[in-house]
């Protein structure tokens, strides 16, 4: 795949696929005052017709996209990731029980946040969701993927919950490889026979570099972007099960429960191998830079690194 | 579609009668279920099917139809009642409530039952989602209304406020609310679980229509169900003052019966009164 370039924030993209929407009358937009943020508001400068804004108050927001939904519209919905939280059991009994095709999106998700400090940082977003029945579960790395996957969504058969980040990282795709993503599949950046890492969100730009690292070393390692973490790409993971025979699992999420949940479960009730899972050892947040946080909670590359080796040691 | 079932005052009042038959047997039959909200709010139901709603028993997902979405899912039997009456449900329909499979699930849902319009069972969501189906008929310019019943404990449910506010912001005309004010909450009396004091000055304060109505007097119903069809320039709220388990006098003002099947004893006496 080309190299990655200059980049911008997997929310961007977002905003980006609402607009490319525009033309069509059945899609939605639905805010919870934090349209700014989360880049709907591109789509409301164009077409506030379309557009309901709902205040500061996300449990109304997602049974109103559900009643739009079920009049035959297509309802994208969005606030942080971690507010989105607020109306979970909504979304639980509202929206995933009678499978109602409504996409929520939940930005800012990650202590790559940053500065807002551990209120505004979900770590749990992804494990929470993926319990669901019904619901497809996604976490794009950049902008670009993002905006592919959220124009993909919209002939999406169920529900579903898209975490975008706040912050910049460098794309992992070019225009010119958007026919790689498919939700569901998991896109291979680099191959290797020792390992694979499979990552998520703004780790896959960690698990790139320390792919780079790893070569150095004269380890060879597949690098994963595992963009749609429900349903998971279990056959990509048996593949790498055989081929390379450990994983190592790379997300800006608690380990508990989100992307090495989901390998995990899988990989022990088919082919049990070594898994070793960089994420946020179950703990909050706090105020800080986004590289700074992803440093002191063992988030980056040269974590990776170290998770690499150690679950090598142990094939 | 039709409008209603062409029905008169007292003919309502005699669908509401089989109606309240059919939701305590419905009841003593699963020995579980919740009888005394179903009985409080079934003159409205009958009203708002027999003389308001446009339905397709032949398309119950006619896009056009209007929407009834009872929020207070618990009060099932009276929902399926009714939905027997309209011709959705027939009689051993009725017979698989609450049982493994049946079309009649514990709490209204959407997906098992022919004629329901929502998923019910977590209190304080179908206001919002009424909103929804409004926001969409007013994009589509169709005439159809959604009409959302609410419990009075529900009110307490912090929801159902953001969707009051909601309703108004957006000026939509075509969301009537219905609220059951019968007094009686889970536990106890809504008096001692919390207090609501005056739901009709609630809603009038956050600039809806309002009006209050005896919810067991079937001419008020329907007058109060044509007064809310003619609000159309915001949301309009039938504010009803029932009694739960109202035409079994034992289930009467009664928390007990809430939540609970009668026993056999208690079904026969129930029989006889609303025989």
């Amino acid at each position: 795949m080309s190299a990655p370039s200059g980049g911008g924030a997997s929310r961007d993209g977002y905003g980006a696929a609402l607009l490319e929407m525009l033309d069509d009358d059945k899609v939605v937009v639905l805010e919870a005052d934090l349209g700014k943020s989360t880049k709907s508001c591109l789509f409301r400068a164009e077409k506030p017709s379309h557009t309901v804004s709902l205040g500061i108050a996300e449990q109304n927001m997602m049974l109103v996209a559900a009643g739009m939904a079920t009049s035959g519209y297509v309802p994208f919905a969005s606030t942080f990731a971690i507010f989105s939280e607020r109306g979970f059991e909504q979304v639980r009994n509202g929206i995933a029980r009678p499978n109602i095709v409504v996409h929520l999106c939940g930005s800012h998700g990650g202590i790559h946040t940053g500065t807002d400090g551990s209120s505004a940082q979900s770590i749990e977003d992804l494990a929470i969701y993926r319990t669901l029945p019904n619901m497809t579960v996604i976490h794009p790395c950049d902008d670009i993927s993002a905006r592919e996957l959220t124009l993909q969504l919209r002939n999406h058969d169920s529900p579903s919950y898209m975490r975008t980040a706040r912050n910049k990282v460098p794309r992992a795709y070019s225009e010119d490889d958007i026919q790689k993503l498919q939700i569901g599949k998991g896109v291979v950046h680099r191959e290797g026979d020792d390992v694979a890492i499979l990552a998520c969100g703004v780790m896959l730009n960690e698990a790139m570099n320390a792919h780079t690292e790893l070569e150095q070393a004269g380890i060879h390692a597949t690098v994963v972007d595992m963009h749609t973490i429900k349903p998971l790409d279990t056959k990509l993971i048996d593949d790498l099960t055989r081929k390379c025979g450990a994983f190592v699992t790379a997300e800006d999420h608690s380990v508990i429960g989100g992307l090495a949940g989901a390998v995990s479960e899988h990989v022990v009730a088919n082919q049990p191998v070594p898994v070793e899972m960089i994420g946020v050892q179950d703990r909050f947040g706090e105020s800080g830079g986004s590289d700074e946080l992803l440093q002191i909670m063992g988030l980056k590359s040269s974590d990776i690194v170290d998770a690499v080796k150690r679950v090598i040691a142990r094939k | 579609m039709e409008r209603g079932m062409g029905f008169n005052v007292t003919e309502l009042e005699a669908m509401a009668k089989r109606c309240r038959r059919n939701i305590v047997k419905m009841v003593y039959n699963a020995g579980a279920g919740h009888p005394g909200g179903s009985l409080s709010a079934i003159d409205m139901l009958v009203g708002l099917y027999g003389h308001r709603l446009r339905v397709d028993t032949d398309s119950p997902k006619a896009s056009d139809r209007d929407r009834f979405i009872m929020s207070k899912g618990h009060a099932s039997p009276g929902v399926y009642a009714v939905l027997h009456e309209r011709g959705f449900l027939t009689e051993s329909d009725l017979d698989t409530f609450r049982k493994l499979g049946g079309s009649c699930q514990g709490h209204v849902d959407m997906k098992w039952c022919p004629g329901v319009d929502f998923s019910a069972g977590s209190l304080g969501m179908g206001l919002s989602f009424g909103i929804g189906c409004g926001l969409a008929a007013t994009l589509d310019s169709s005439e159809r209304t959604a009409w959302v019943m609410l419990g009075d404990g529900e009110l307490q449910e912090g929801q159902i406020w953001e969707g009051v506010m909601a309703a108004v912001h957006h000026e939509i005309g075509n969301v009537k609310v219905i609220v059951d004010r019968n007094g009686i909450q889970n536990d106890d009396f809504c008096d001692h679980q919390m207090r609501m004091f005056d739901v009709s000055e609630k809603f009038s304060s956050f600039g809806w229509s309002v009006m209050e109505i005896d919810g067991h007097n079937m001419e008020e119903v329907v007058n109060a169900i044509d007064w809310a069809d003619q609000v159309t320039d915001g949301p309009a709220c039938i504010v009803m003052h029932t009694v739960k388990g109202k035409g079994v006098s034992f289930m009467e003002n009664n928390p007990k019966f809430h939540g609970a099947a009668p026993s056999e004893e208690q079904f026969q006496l129930a029989m006889e009164e609303l025989a």
